[in-house]
């Protein structure tokens, strides 16, 4: 039997706490998409951007100067990881020229700039592409989430699959408010960290609801939420290791990893953070709130034998 | 209860495990910087051309550290300085029927490249070069394809002497107009059988002058959409090969989009320039009948059309043309020793080489135009929003009289300077494109960024690791170690499978590794803590690892489902960057599986297995 004693912490008890502490963190996320919105990097806006190196620090003022001379004004111009590099960004309503733009950039740069530079990154993506990305991408979360729905719900029953999806809602959300909130740069690759995150949470809640299921057959007494907390505790130690091992390698790569990198780590960081309370405190309650009782997973399925079979 | 492993199982984990690190140990040997010559046209890569080659490089002192042949030649040096001076004298030596291009071989050693093992294939933002992806002009393909069809209905009109009044190409359509509606009906039952791939209607609109309404069936649509991109894939393939670039990329994406990936390309501008050009000559005879100066003010005569040429003039030439570029079959440049001046020599296929020669012959003495022909893309703003305007400027670039009768080959003069005879050379060579295209997106990486993000990529990789490794072998003692095993297993089997794909590794590829190497311990975590538990419930230790493992398994297989499924949207929906992230995670998935469940316990079952245990700790 279960030793009902390592229920060491009652998390349900300050269940009311969490639901507050989640609603206000919703709350400013959505509120600040919706006034300031996410800043959006060229892959979601179109438009050009150049990365180029200097051998002496290079002076942003100059830059500029002669950036507005050769033509392109509105340019964004500032460091990149250190005074040597430089990035300037051109939005799409400027660069009218096309995919030709960054050439004709480097060629004023190394015309009248105090020093040669070197051609690190051009990236030009046009207006229409950039439509299309924002589009699949809302739709790659889209889908993933109903895929999730349908397979946790097959595989356990439709109300925890309506609390892990409202787990990665929120997840989502606040990750997206988080970028909004300090004006981090979203692009493709924040993107690909945010499916990460979802997948990373889903881990996360899954193996509580694991904990859960197996816990509703087997033990005999216990209110629902009696046997979802002993199930939090069981698994406690276990979130609390995933989630610093990720953690552990996600900062080498926060810090290592480079400027590229930058922005997708940082979003990875969050989103494991969130998405390891969000297991706790918004997979599991609403779960409970939509009223999940013993009686409800009480057969047990044919796959569930099969699959302990296999070591 | 012990716990042990069957013989087979142990035998099969070290087979798989010695198979994994053969697949992954090219990744160790690191490249050559080489020279590949790949034939053009008709040259042929031989032992005599290697032994040349061999020669050429020792008289300039160029030590060559390796050569392989196949279909092109592969010259490795010991290092880029040798690299690049070697293409150099070999691009010169080489030009007319060779082309040179810089290249990084793997230098897997002899015996691994007999079990058909390479390195992972790294992607641009690694190795450095351009990505470009460009969109087809279907509207133009189309227009190209509806006048086509105007010529070939009027040809056949008059072929079978049914007399109209005017066929048009207009909005997608062509419109016939006759003076009889006798005449109408009968045309538009011969047309309608002539061209099937043609709907025919009577236009009830203009029941005064009896039109037919002819437009393209939905599946012709689809036939010249689809012949524009296969005939665009082509062309372009032409064209990478000319510009001399090792291992391209091009690609079909979508249903109107190519992928063109040129690995260690730096002049971009080239590329683009060459890659999107679409310049093509054609050949019209003057017209001598008609003056230039009423043709100037309005008086254009019918089948002749007003030019302009390079020194600011104005010429009358015959719409009627005699040649077109797509009928040059090779074309190369080249100085006229007469003049000094640029020039292109040309040869024509069959038909091409029979008409010029039908029109030389009965043209003796005639003046005849060469037009220069390119078709210009250009953004403007209109409204505050971008517009991409179309223009086609043609120019006559040469005026010639027939001093005698040719055929197939020739040459034409009166390009400014030389380097728009090759240029123009390239692209008489490598087919015209069947419809514009215009690059919808652009990723160049610089090398010196490709070697950087290696090296980060690298790095984090390797900290990230020896943390968790750490981490672990503190918190879980032996069993830590366990899972350390496993994890580097884990990464020997990821990088294995990713040179067996060839799929390509990306930097977000890299840290999809960096993630995968994070994740791939929950589940010995879940094993192990699960072990804890049983023993805390007074199981035996050996009754508690037999435990631990089974009831682990269900929930490790559900939680790495559920990624793997958001992994696997990743990569239907990503495009470049985020694809690379969603293979490695998928496979990081899959090997961790493996190696956190069935290695670890092989592990486990091998030091404890067989003991009776009173303690066990974890």
């Amino acid at each position: 039997m279960t030793d009902q004693t390592t229920i060491k912490i009652d998390f349900l008890s300050k269940r009311k706490l969490a639901t507050i502490f989640s609603f206000l963190l919703i709350l400013v996320s959505i509120a600040s998409l919706a006034t300031q919105g996410l800043k959006k990097g060229i892959d979601f806006t179109g438009g050009t951007l150049v990365e180029m190196s200097f051998s002496a620090p290079a002076d942003l003022n100059e830059l500029r100067q002669v950036l507005t001379t050769a033509g392109f004004e509105g340019a964004v111009v500032q460091h990149f990881g250190s005074s040597h590099e430089v990035l300037i960004r051109l939005l799409p309503d400027v660069s009218l020229n096309t995919a030709a733009l960054s050439n004709k950039m480097q060629a004023s740069i190394n015309a009248q700039f105090s020093q040669p530079g070197e051609l690190r990154r051009a990236e030009f993506v046009g207006p229409q592409v950039g439509e299309e990305l924002t589009e699949d991408g809302g739709l790659a979360l889209l889908y993933a989430m109903i895929c999730i729905l349908i397979y946790v719900t097959v595989r356990f029953e439709y109300r925890f699959a309506l609390g892990s999806v409202a787990a990665l809602a929120h997840d989502v959300i606040i990750t997206l408010g988080f970028f909004s909130v300090f004006q981090f740069e979203f692009d493709l690759t924040v993107l690909a960290a945010l499916l990460a995150v979802i997948g990373y949470s889903l881990n996360d809640t899954i193996v509580v609801f694991d904990r859960v299921r197996e816990n509703f057959r087997k033990l005999r007494k216990g209110s629902p939420s009696e046997v979802v907390n002993i199930s939090l505790n069981q698994t406690l130690s276990r979130t609390i290791m995933t989630s610093l091992t990720t953690l552990l390698v996600l900062i080498a790569l926060f810090i290592f990893g480079g400027e590229i990198i930058h922005d997708f780590a940082l979003a990875l960081i969050v989103g494991v953070l969130i998405g390891t309370y969000s297991s706790i405190y918004v997979a599991s309650p609403i779960t409970l709130a939509l009223g999940i009782s013993k009686a409800d997973l009480m057969v047990v399925t044919v796959d569930q034998e099969e699959l302990d079979k296999i070591p | 209860m012990m716990n042990h492993f069957p013989a087979w199982k142990n035998v099969a984990l070290a087979v798989s495990l010695m198979l994994a690190v053969v697949y992954a140990l090219p990744n160790i040997y690191g490249e050559d910087p080489s020279v590949q010559v790949s034939p053009l046209r008709g040259a042929v890569v031989n032992t005599l051309l290697l032994t040349d080659i061999k020669e050429t490089l020792k008289n300039a002192d160029i030590p060559l550290k390796a050569s392989e042949q196949s279909e092109h030649l592969l010259l490795r040096f010991n290092n880029t300085e040798q690299q690049l001076k070697a293409a150099d004298i070999l691009r010169d030596k080489l030009a007319k029927n060779y082309v040179v291009a810089l290249n990084l071989a793997p230098a897997t050693p002899e015996w691994l490249r007999a079990f058909n093992a390479s390195p992972m294939y790294l992607g641009l933002d690694l190795r450095g070069g351009v990505h470009f992806l460009l969109e087809v002009d279907m509207q133009a393909a189309e227009k190209q394809a509806i006048d086509r069809y105007a010529t070939d209905i009027r040809q056949y009109l008059r072929e079978e002497k049914l007399r109209y009044l005017n066929v048009a190409a207009e909005d997608g359509k062509v419109l016939i107009k006759f003076r009889k509606q006798a005449i109408h009906d009968a045309a538009l039952e011969q047309l309608s059988r002539q061209f099937r791939s043609w709907e025919f209607k009577t236009d009830p609109t203009t029941p005064a002058k009896p039109t037919i309404i002819a437009a393209m069936s939905q599946d012709e649509r689809k036939d010249v959409r689809k012949y524009a991109l296969q005939q665009n894939i082509i062309t372009l393939k032409n064209r990478v090969n000319e510009l001399g670039v090792a291992e391209p990329v091009i690609q079909q994406q979508g249903d109107n989009r190519i992928v063109v990936e040129l690995p260690g390309v730096q002049d971009t501008a080239r590329a683009k320039e060459i890659l999107g050009a679409t310049a093509t000559l054609e050949y019209h005879m003057v017209d001598v009948e008609h003056s230039v100066s009423d043709a100037i003010a309005g008086r254009v005569p019918l089948g002749s059309k007003l030019y302009n040429n390079r020194e600011g003039g104005q010429i009358l030439l015959k719409k009627q043309v005699i040649v077109t570029g797509s009928e040059i079959v090779d074309a190369s440049s080249g100085i006229e020793s007469d003049s000094g001046s640029a020039m292109v020599s040309v040869s024509l296929d069959g038909p091409g080489g029979k008409k010029m020669s039908k029109t030389t012959r009965e043209n003796i003495g005639q003046p005849m135009a060469v037009v220069f022909i390119e078709n210009r893309t250009d953004t403007k703003l209109v409204d505050g929003k971008p517009v991409r305007v179309k223009s086609v400027v043609e120019e006559v670039i040469n005026v010639a009289t027939i001093r005698g009768h040719f055929s197939n080959r020739f040459q034409t003069t009166g390009l400014d300077n030389t380097a728009e005879a090759r240029d123009l050379a390239l692209l008489l060579r490598a087919g015209a494109l069947a419809a514009p295209i215009d690059i919808v997106e652009e990723r160049t990486v610089g090398p010196s960024l490709g070697q950087d993000n290696i090296d980060r990529g690298f790095n984090s990789v390797l900290i990230g690791f020896v943390l968790v490794l750490i981490f672990m072998a503190v918190y879980y003692k032996t069993f830590g170690l366990f899972a350390d095993i496993a994890l580097a297993t884990n990464l020997i089997f990821i990088v294995a499978i990713l040179s067996l794909l060839q799929a390509t590794l990306t930097l977000p590829g890299i840290a999809g590794i960096v993630l995968t190497v994070g994740m791939a311990v929950d589940a010995n975590v879940l094993i192990f803590e699960r072990i804890k538990e049983e023993l805390k419930n007074g199981n035996s230790p050996q009754a508690s690892i037999h435990a631990g493992y089974e009831k682990a398994f269900s929930t490790i297989a559900d939680a790495n489902v559920t990624t793997l499924i958001a992994a696997i949207i990743l990569f239907g929906f990503g495009t470049g960057p985020i694809k690379g992230f969603a293979i490695t995670l998928s496979i990081g998935i899959l090997t961790s599986m493996f190696t956190a469940i069935v290695g670890t316990r092989a592990l486990v079952n091998a030091s404890f297995g067989n003991r009776q245990l009173t303690t066990l700790k974890i």
